[in-house]
């Protein structure tokens, strides 16, 4: 079982005067239990990618299958679920959990098993729905609005969920929990984060994906981007914090063998290869 | 339900200062009060010496405290950049001439110039978030508010944003800065901390930084270069513990 785009290309306004083309020969696979981050700067292509690996969009060439199955918007329906960045912005119902029971009936459940599928994301999201299902959307905090409207797209119970930037915005508290939310849903579906920074979801992926003006520009094991930065930096983006002082310490003459990315271990390191303990 | 007790804050004209909160702390409230949309329950929030209740002045408070948001597409009215800097000085009736002066000072101000005509969703997210604060500009305050205005933003955008605040300081505004990251604290120079609508730290940015043990207690995160930064500092290297940039750390080892 995957998700798989192989070798996809996509060019908007294709035929006129105005064609661009912003993505060439990407490919992209993830299997359920597994997570791909996809990284790139603005502009690299990540959206139309994730446009495509949600069957909203068809590649102009290559494939997209689902499960060995063609990838178009019947076949993703109920099986991908798309968070769009600032998704807590689509909430809409009196309800929250009416808002979050909306995919399931939309997808042809009946009344009760939405409730029941909607009772069960709030959970999985860290709102009680005994206690928040019959708030409105629009009374909850931005940490927990982003969350409630990820419940939605869960209570479809998604064999893949594709997320644009899912802790954007947050402060730390909301970021660990959200974190944490995506990690769980790793356990029973294929999740692939999309964002401009490895900062957040470098330690805990599979595999990355860099893509730089539409092209792939590295895509290989999570920590072998640990090992070498500067993967990142060829495609203007920038190295997390603590790989990136690690990165520029050696640069610098410190002799630093191989990168961590624990800020405790790698404090002591580069104290240890300075010469101060 | 309470979400500010007894908080106090003073801002002068050529200075940052930084709020720092988790989500719920009480640092929107307190964004909402610094031009009026918020009256306090008790105490008193004056600007230049104008009471935010007089009702009478509520265009003074306006114009001398511009606020702008973390969504920079919450903001954005017009269908280009130049008739979206002018709305605010439109609606104060001001003759062509002078909006047209404004329009122009506020474009050079964030560094705008060449996109007057540019439709606002076509541009970047950090170029955006300049063209808000173009228009709060605009209106020619003494006091820019801003609640975390590069949350959304990539990192390009957020440099872009940073340098602006620091020249807005340069001009001569009063900048309040609203964040959860601390290392965007590092650019002001007092902050507050607020936890649970409460006080729980207040002083110069240098102080705050030196007392980063305290932060998970306040809800805040360490970010993972101040953890390094302390272990450092503990080691012996010596560091101006203010200055989290990477670079400024591997200097700090290598010197």
């Amino acid at each position: 079982m995957s998700l798989r785009l192989t070798d996809i290309s996509y060019t908007y306004a294709a035929d006129t005067d105005y064609a661009e083309a912003a993505l060439r020969g990407v490919s992209l696979d993830v299997a359920p239990g597994e997570l791909v981050l996809v990284l790139g700067a603005t502009g690299s292509g990540k959206s139309t990618l994730l446009r495509i690996a949600a069957g909203l969009m068809e590649p102009r060439s290559g494939s997209a299958t689902i499960d060995d199955d063609p990838l178009d918007r019947a076949s993703a329906r109920g099986a991908v679920g798309l968070v769009f960045q600032d998704a807590e912005s689509q909430l809409f119902a009196d309800t929250l959990i009416d808002d979050v029971a909306f995919g399931p009936k939309n997808l042809g459940m009946d009344a009760v098993s939405a409730q029941a599928a909607a009772s069960e994301a709030l959970e999985a999201v860290g709102l009680a729905p005994a206690v928040f299902g019959t708030r409105s959307p629009f009374s909850l905090s931005g940490g927990e609005a982003r969350r409630a409207a990820i419940a939605g797209v869960l209570a479809m119970r998604p064999r893949y969920l594709l997320a644009d930037e899912p802790t954007a915005g947050l402060d730390a508290g909301g970021r660990r929990l959200l974190k944490s939310l995506i990690l769980h849903t790793r356990e029973r579906a294929g999740v692939v984060v999309v964002s401009h920074t490895a900062e957040e979801f470098l330690g805990e992926a599979d595999r990355v994906l860099v893509l730089s003006a539409g092209t792939t520009h590295w895509y290989g094991q999570a920590s072998d981007v640990v090992a070498d930065p500067d993967v990142l930096v060829g495609a203007g983006l920038v190295a997390p914090d603590v790989l990136e002082v690690q990165r520029l310490a050696r640069q610098a003459g410190l002799s630093i063998d191989g990168f961590v990315l624990d800020p405790d271990r790698a404090g002591r390191r580069l104290a240890e290869a300075g010469g101060w303990l | 339900m309470a979400a500010l007790r007894e908080v106090s804050l003073a801002l002068e004209p050529g200075e940052i200062v930084a709020v720092l909160g988790a989500n719920g702390s009480g640092k929107s409230t307190l964004v909402r009060m610094t031009n009026g949309l918020l009256g306090a329950d008790s105490g008193s929030i004056t600007v230049d010496g104008i009471d935010t209740r007089d009702q009478a002045r509520t265009r003074d408070v306006r114009e001398l405290v511009g606020v702008v948001f973390q969504h920079p597409d919450d903001q954005i009215v017009a269908t280009s950049v130049e008739d979206d800097i002018a709305f605010g000085p439109e609606n104060l009736g001001l003759p062509r001439d002078e909006i047209r002066r404004r329009v122009d000072q506020a474009i050079e101000s964030v560094g705008l110039g060449g996109l007057e005509r540019r439709e606002p969703h076509l541009l970047s997210g950090g170029q955006k978030q300049r063209l808000a604060i173009a228009g709060a500009l605009a209106m020619r305050p003494r006091y820019v508010v801003m609640d975390e205005p590069t949350s959304m933003l990539d990192p390009e955008g957020r440099s872009e944003v940073l340098a602006l605040i620091g020249s807005l300081r340069a001009a001569g505004h009063g900048v309040l800065l609203v964040t959860h990251d601390l290392a965007e604290a590092a650019l002001a120079d007092h902050a507050l901390v607020l936890s649970k609508g409460e006080t729980v730290f207040e002083g110069r940015v240098e102080e705050l930084f030196g007392a980063t043990h305290d932060l998970p207690a306040w809800g805040l995160e360490l970010p993972p270069i101040a953890v390094i930064a302390r272990t450092l500092a503990d080691s012996g290297v010596p560091l101006n513990l203010t200055d989290l940039r990477p670079a400024a750390l591997a200097e700090a080892l290598c010197r």
